[in-house]
């Protein structure tokens, strides 16, 4: 009988029936980084257990980590006692840990890929809602909380109830100048925020064919944005790429086995879905967030809402966004002037986003009074991108090069907003307070819109820019 | 190992309106820099909270109405966003012993769950209802019951939903999942033996 990849991924990772009613889901790869597992390893030693399966077990450090200097202990005394604790619990659990400084240190979405760990067929978690990224890979990924991070350190498993499944087909090529990141934004502010609920998002279609694993991991990685906890695309020949010769990836005969197993887990060409939802990708424009939550968005040649011309029950969103946002309503979304421009995250801190950043910025300069940051995602991406003078053109243009992190994407290190302060950012959420200003303002986009912003120094069609002849 | 099963809460309740309140907003990032869960009661809201008190303007929290409440009013997709359990950790460690709301966010919901924290639904009309009933009156009795599935507000009765899973789980004191998921260790070796990823392709 035709099967979908998540009802095939599901059955074989299936343990049993609990008495509670849901199953009991092995997990094939978990993540770990320092915020959401001290507390966890420490119910583990309270209980006196151990972790059974340590070597289907990567952590990390992303969250804390400052992105100007590296050296111990750090500023603020309790982002080192989380790094100290998390080097700690790694040692006594024989957790391998992808330490500061260590050549794979990245944020946790980014190196797991990009060492081969997340592969097509698995089951991936980690104590982090982006965990959705993976799904890029044909992987069943979620995210989950401390609690259930204590579950799977002691158990390599989860009790979890069933998911729905939509499939999401985004029809026809992208335009110049519309990027992963548009498609994403275009599909939350089409099924709202908590459209994804009960629900993972299979993405299928031309476009989504034609993405490179870069992209493929932007709009996963945002699944969760939509409500959805995990969103995926089926494994094809551009995973296999992707993965042939990566440090944990198969080798040799066992290559030819993974990638006959991996292509058995796509869906079936006549699989059954709860729901299908279908977008027009070769109409999609560039895409800017006006609100307080991603389904919040405009095209860039877009208006910012009037809160009186939507349905009632949504006017006091909408106008609670504008008052926060210092929108009036009605105003063109372009030439939104800006303060902060900020490139990087698990969304967009991959080494072809830092390209077609470059692409836009090279030879030209960040407009004056703009506080512009390029922090690529991994230790890798930084140097992959140093080795293509990527660190020059975004230097010359007036950006700040740093090192790898989650820096800007929320305030859990020196990198954040002040006052109310507007960044056009990259990352994944426009939450009031989430770029760490309580009053801080946030417009997402894809990396290119944010290098275009920089320059003018407000919202620009990055098309404009690339389309000027150069 | 069993925990303490969970059946019923009951004391005063807080009315908090508005919808897709998300975990940002119930604990700000930057209060998640700690190896604990202690002291997150305090900052629950804090930056609503602190914007509020700029405008002359008090939130429900700071409302001494309101003090000593167990049982928050919430309305549609509360707890969404981030998947961090100090949202639920703020408000359990604020007096928190149970939320009634439209809807909430799955994560949120789970996360809820395994720390003891019961998650209700009530229809939008019943929760605006509740919450007018509480800013007028904040001492109303409330009480929840989640055998019966019953939420009983100043004498007056309503229905309340949650998944089947999540009841039997706070019923029967299973709602710390480990020790049940470690029940039955040898079925998951078996399964991991069976997995080419693991096995070896
Ligand atoms: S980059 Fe942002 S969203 Fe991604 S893991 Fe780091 S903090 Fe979370």
């Amino acid at each position: 009988m035709a099967a979908t990849l998540l009802s095939k991924v599901w059955d074989l990772h299936s343990v049993r029936k609990l008495p509670t009613g849901q199953t009991q889901l092995f997990v094939g790869l978990h993540l770990v980084h320092e915020v959401t597992s001290p507390q966890a390893f420490e119910m583990l030693r309270a209980r006196g257990w151990k972790v059974p399966f340590p070597s289907r077990t990567v952590a990390t450090v992303d969250h804390i980590i400052p992105t100007l200097s590296l050296a111990r202990p750090f500023a603020d005394a309790q982002a080192e006692e989380m790094l100290t604790s998390l080097q700690r619990n790694c040692r006594d659990f024989g957790v391998p840990l992808y330490d500061l400084g260590s050549l794979e240190q990245g944020i946790v979405h980014v190196i797991g890929p990009e060492m081969g760990l997340t592969q097509p067929g698995m089951t991936i978690a980690c104590g982090d809602s982006h965990t959705s990224t993976h799904g890029a890979f044909g992987a069943l990924a979620f995210g989950i909380g401390t609690s259930q991070v204590r579950d799977v350190l002691a158990s390599q498993c989860l009790a979890m109830d069933p998911m729905k499944l939509r499939r999401i087909d985004v029809t026809g090529r992208l335009a110049p100048g519309v990027y992963a990141k548009d498609v994403i934004l275009a599909i939350i502010r089409t099924l709202g925020v908590k459209g994804g609920v009960g629900y993972a998002y299979e993405y299928g279609g031309e476009a989504v064919e034609h993405m490179s694993m870069d992209e493929r991991m932007t709009l996963c990685n945002m699944s969760i944005e939509g409500g959805a906890r995990a969103g995926y695309v089926n494994p094809d020949a551009v995973t296999f790429a992707y993965l042939k010769g990566r440090p944990a990836a198969p080798k040799g005969d066992a290559w030819e086995r993974a990638v006959a197993w991996w292509s058995l887990m796509a869906s079936d060409p006549d699989a059954a879905y709860d729901d299908r939802v279908t977008l027009d990708g070769a109409a999609l424009e560039p895409h800017v967030t006006w609100g307080i939550n991603p389904a919040q968005s405009a095209s860039v040649t877009g208006r910012v809402p009037k809160a009186a011309d939507a349905a009632p029950e949504a006017r006091v969103q909408i106008a609670e966004a504008l008052e926060y946002m210092g929108f009036a309503g009605g105003e063109a979304i372009a030439g939104t002037k800006i303060d902060v421009a900020f490139i990087g995250s698990c969304t967009n801190g991959r080494l072809s986003d830092l390209r077609e950043a470059a692409r836009v910025v090279k030879g030209r300069r960040v407009a004056k009074g703009v506080k512009a940051l390029a922090v690529p995602g991994s230790n890798a991406v930084r140097l992959a991108a140093e080795n293509e003078g990527l660190d020059a053109v975004f230097r010359e243009a007036g950006f700040e090069w740093r090192g790898a992190g989650c820096s800007m994407c929320l305030a859990m290190n020196p990198d954040r907003l002040e006052g109310r302060e507007v960044c056009a950012s990259s990352s994944n959420r426009n939450f009031k307070g989430r770029q760490g200003s309580p009053t801080g303002r946030t417009l997402l986009m894809s990396p290119a819109m944010v290098a275009a912003a920089a320059l003018a120094g407000e919202v620009t069609d990055v098309r404009q820019v690339l389309g000027d002849g150069r | 190992m069993t925990l303490p099963a969970i059946r019923r809460v009951s004391g005063t309740a807080l009315p908090l309106r508005g919808d897709d309140v998300d975990t940002d907003r119930i604990i700000p990032a930057r209060f998640l820099v700690s190896i604990t869960f202690e002291g997150l009661g305090a900052h629950a809201f804090e930056d609503d909270r602190l914007s509020l008190k700029a405008k002359g303007e008090t939130h429900p929290l700071d409302d001494a109405r309101f003090w000593g409440a167990r049982i928050l009013l919430v309305n549609r997709n509360f707890g969404c966003g981030s998947s961090r359990e100090h949202a639920p950790q703020a408000l359990f460690r604020g007096g928190i012993r149970a939320v009634v709301g439209e809807s909430f966010s799955e994560i949120f919901f789970g996360n809820s769950v395994a720390i003891g924290l019961p998650c209700v639904t009530l229809s939008r009309d019943s929760v605006g209802e509740l919450q007018t009933l509480v800013e007028g009156a904040p001492k109303s009795a409330f009480s929840l019951d989640l055998e019966s599935g019953t939420l009983v507000a100043e004498g007056k009765t309503f229905s309340v939903s949650i998944p089947a899973n999540a009841r039997e789980a706070f019923l029967s004191g299973h709602w710390d999942g480990t020790s049940m998921l470690l029940d039955r260790f040898e079925a998951v070796e078996e399964l991991a033996k069976r997995l080419p990823y693991v096995a070896g392709f």
